[in-house]
């Protein structure tokens, strides 16, 4: 991995995404980063082009066109199955070397977060982690990338001044996505993969979905909480019911997690997923600050416990203060009610 | 089995707030931790060790008092351990620490395993493990969850990954990142902590390991730093009133939207 100096960064063009296919589909992020990448490639006059790596991806390609992509590079092989560093980073890393693009995206995944580190690394490119923010600056087209920090006690505005490409992974569910539009037209290019690219010798065994309850709660528009004054295992029956009612998704406190009530998956937090739905009702929850971090940038927050000084109250936009086993039944069947009318 | 597993001193995050004029991180009285995932790290290198035998090495880029966590690994099981100190590393990025902890594991020399935790909780990149495996060459996987087997040649692992794990083999080297899952880390005993204070904690410069300056700290980093500032208020707090069933219907009426 070397490090180039004095790059001639006028040579470099064209905004990447890279997007995320595991287990069929297209992640959501994906095309989440394709509606923030349109408007960072209209401002800049340049092509936004996708990256699809996987096998057996059907019609994705067509499908990201439509959301916004001008060319797409596809590597579709059997041997790219499972998701492994080596393989999908020296496909991309070596994409990047041959047509220099200016700035590359990934969704702030599990696969993102692994892959993308080692591609920069072996790029000599700056990435900013995790960003909740990008923009770029018309004049020399640095892109200003903006993240949490200090599990979210700070945000930072990082730029890469000297290096391209400018690379970032993105929380999903903070950028929007363009409707879907079948009349948009674009260009399909299917990546000569040599032998070698395909090779990992780390090892794929085996690749475990856990069952329908363990969603991934990062793609969930609606998140409902629980936390330690859920009592007992059986009171995350009511967490689940609510969340049901509104078609969102369990979460969890650490503390409910550490008790065994429900999996780690389902952890917000500093060590658990950090989450950005558009809706989160945390129940039962005290809002520690290790817990506030995996949350905090949430579209809308509701609080409900019992106790009026619970510091989940300073980050919630509606609070209700009362006991969740009478709130939440009455709660859910107002919902309810609202629904069917 | 040599193995060597990175660790950073961190700002206990719960303390870490930026002062409101100055914009600069307000780090007075703020007590420094061995990041919480870097004792997992420590853990797993130990536990492995009495399984298979061999050494664990600690190593950690940072100021001089970063010589604590160092000591508190060794109070934990590790045998030897490494600061590489030096004013020229200040301001380095995940790209110029990476390549530092390289230079300072190629000094070290031979080794079969190198471990790190999932993610720093002050900078949360994620992002010196993998880079640090690409500078030497070795493969790498993150966020592993469980090692099921480990032998001379082999390890079988779980990787989290955001739907559920992925079952993995690798031989040797390899680098890789834990979660806080993977184990729980021992208290040290008494007799670790003697050791701890008697450790001899071995302190190379950027010169001692033979770094490029040109690559190191802020002059080596390709990402800068150009603003922080505190994120955005939350607006004001907002209790609903009235009784129980009132405060209800208000709910869902302002949250009429996502219904
Ligand atoms: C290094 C580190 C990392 C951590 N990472 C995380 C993390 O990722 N995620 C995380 O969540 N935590 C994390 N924690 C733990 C965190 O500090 C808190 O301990 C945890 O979030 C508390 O969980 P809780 O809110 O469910 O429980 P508690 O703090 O016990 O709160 C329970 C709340 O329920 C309310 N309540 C009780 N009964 C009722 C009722 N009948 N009706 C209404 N309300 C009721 C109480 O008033 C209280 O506010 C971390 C801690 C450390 C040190
Ligand atoms: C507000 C802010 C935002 C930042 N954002 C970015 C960014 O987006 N991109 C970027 O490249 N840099 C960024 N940095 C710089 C980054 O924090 C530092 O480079 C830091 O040295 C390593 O990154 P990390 O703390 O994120 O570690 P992580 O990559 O999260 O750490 C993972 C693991 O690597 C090992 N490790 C990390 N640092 C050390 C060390 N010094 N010694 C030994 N082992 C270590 C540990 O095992 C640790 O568990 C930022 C810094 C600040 C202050």
């Amino acid at each position: 991995a070397e490090k180039s100096v004095q790059m001639d960064l006028e040579s470099w063009s064209g905004i990447w995404v890279y997007c995320e296919f595991r287990g069929g589909n297209l992640a959501t992020v994906a095309l989440e980063l394709l509606g923030v990448g349109r408007t960072l490639a209209d401002a800049r006059g340049v092509k936004l082009v996708a990256v699809l790596i996987g096998s057996e991806t059907g019609d994705s390609a067509e499908k990201l066109i439509g959301h916004g992509a001008d060319i797409v590079y596809r590597a579709d092989d059997p041997a790219l199955h499972y998701f492994t560093d080596e393989a999908y980073g020296a496909i991309l890393t070596e994409l990047i070397r041959k047509k220099k693009p200016e700035v590359v995206l990934a969704g702030a995944t599990a696969i993102g977060r692994s892959f993308f580190p080692g591609v920069a690394n072996a790029l000599g490119a700056g990435l900013t982690a995790d960003c909740t923010q990008l923009a770029i600056r018309a004049g020399d087209g640095a892109l200003l990338q903006t993240r949490p920090a200090f599990g979210g006690n700070i945000m930072a505005t990082i730029e890469c001044p000297g290096s391209r490409p400018q690379m970032s992974t993105v929380r999903p569910n903070v950028m929007k996505q363009l409707e879907f539009d079948p009349s948009r037209s674009g260009e399909i290019i299917d990546i000569d993969l040599a032998p070698a690219m395909l090779k990992s010798k780390v090892r794929v065994l085996e690749s475990v979905v856990s069952d329908s309850d363990d969603v991934n709660i990062q793609e969930s528009d609606i998140l409902v909480g629980g936390g330690r004054g859920l009592d007992t295992e059986k009171g995350f029956t009511l967490i689940r019911e609510l969340a049901r009612s509104l078609d969102g998704s369990v979460s969890a406190s650490r503390a409910v997690v550490d008790a065994g009530w429900i999996g780690y998956p389902h952890q917000v937090g500093q060590t658990g997923k950090t989450v950005a739905p558009k809706l989160y009702i945390a129940c039962g929850i005290s809002g520690a600050i290790q817990h506030v971090a995996g949350m905090q940038s949430s579209e809308t927050i509701v609080a409900i416990n019992r106790d009026e000084n619970a510091p989940i109250f300073n980050v919630a936009d509606f609070g209700i203060v009362g006991d969740l086993f009478e709130v939440l039944p009455k709660l859910i069947s107002k919902i309810e009610e609202h629904r069917k009318s | 089995m040599k193995i060597v597993v990175c660790i950073k001193q961190v700002p206990d995050a719960k303390d870490v707030r930026l002062d409101p004029v100055t914009n600069t991180l307000a780090r007075e009285g703020v007590q420094s931790i061995m990041n919480p995932y870097d004792q997992h790290a420590v853990e797993e290198a130990v536990h492995l060790k009495e399984k298979l035998g061999g050494t664990v090495t600690v190593l950690s880029m940072g100021p001089p008092q970063a010589e604590e966590v160092l000591r508190q690994a060794i109070s934990c099981g590790a045998d030897h351990a490494v600061l590489v100190s030096d004013r020229a590393f200040a301001g380095a990025d995940t790209w110029a620490t990476s390549y530092t902890l390289a230079k300072a594991v190629q000094k070290i020399g031979d080794f079969d395993l190198i471990l790190c935790g999932k993610q720093a909780i002050d900078g949360d990149t994620a992002q010196v493990g993998p880079g640090l495996a690409i500078q030497l060459d070795i493969p790498f996987v993150t966020c592993i969850q469980k090692i099921r087997e480990a032998t001379d040649t082999e390890l079988v692992m779980e990787r989290m990954m955001d739907d559920g794990y992925d079952v993995l083999a690798v031989d040797y080297p390899v680098l890789l990142t834990v979660v806080k899952d993977i184990n729980t880390p021992r208290v040290p005993s008494l007799k670790g902590k003697m050791k701890a204070k008697k450790a001899e904690i071995l302190v190379l410069s950027a010169a001692d390991v033979g770094a490029d300056p040109k690559k190191i700290g802020l002059a080596g980093s390709p990402t800068q730093v150009v603003d922080v500032f505190p994120p955005p208020p939350r607006g004001e707090r907002a209790l609903l009133t009235g009784s129980i069933d009132d405060q209800v219907e208000q709910l869902v009426e302002r949250l009429a939207v996502y219904l």
